[in-house]
């Protein structure tokens, strides 16, 4: 990746974030991983998600910062985390928090859950 | 580096009869917490409302402001 034009490299990103989006029925970019999470914000959408015994991706922003400003550019939003649900974005750590409180969280997720859990990073 | 009380002048004056109650949650200064009541947003979904606010600091969140978690109302909640 280093041996490319940075802009190349940039449509290679945003294109790779663009297919896990699609990809993946339940997809969350966040800081770290599931398993460390590396920012608070992230650590609390998981714990929501691994309350409601949702199977999810994981993406760590963190390896490559061209990863978080590409997805931000795909979906207009500028924070860590995001979750996306059958490709839609359905917010980050405070909307997905108040979605898991108020029981709609567990019916979003409940058609988009049976997908293979996956861990890409 | 912004204050609470800036960043509340700047939600209010951005959007229409807002009030905003902002809070530094850590006391370092740059992660901030923000409660938005507005009119303006009734009838949009919660990712709209949020996207109003952090359209006001552009390139500032996750500058100089580190996070800014919010909770947006079109009015004040009963209590």
């Amino acid at each position: 990746m280093t041996e490319q034009q940075p802009a190349e490299a940039n449509t290679q990103i945003r294109d790779a974030v663009s297919a896990a989006i699609s990809e993946n029925s339940v997809l969350l970019f966040m800081k770290g991983t599931p398993e460390q999470p590396a920012c608070g914000f992230s650590a609390r959408t998981v714990g929501a998600l691994q309350a409601l015994n949702i199977r999810f991706a994981a993406i760590d922003v963190l390896p490559d910062q061209r990863i978080r400003q590409e997805l931000s550019v795909l979906s207009n939003w500028p924070t860590i985390p995001q979750l996306f649900v059958n490709g839609e974005l359905i917010g980050g750590c405070d909307i997905v928090m108040e979605m898991y409180q108020s029981g709609e969280l567990a019916e979003v997720l409940g058609d988009g859950s049976e997908g293979p859990q996956s861990q890409v990073s | 580096m912004p204050t609470t009380d800036e960043i509340r002048q700047r939600i209010e004056a951005a959007i229409p009869d807002a009030r905003a109650n902002v809070s530094d949650f850590t006391g370092g200064g740059d992660h901030f917490e923000a409660t938005v009541i507005s009119p303006a947003f009734a009838g949009l979904s919660r990712i709209q409302q949020h996207r109003m606010i952090y359209e006001i600091f552009g390139s500032e969140i996750g500058g100089p402001i580190h996070a800014l978690a919010l909770k947006t109302l079109t009015e004040e909640p009963n209590d």
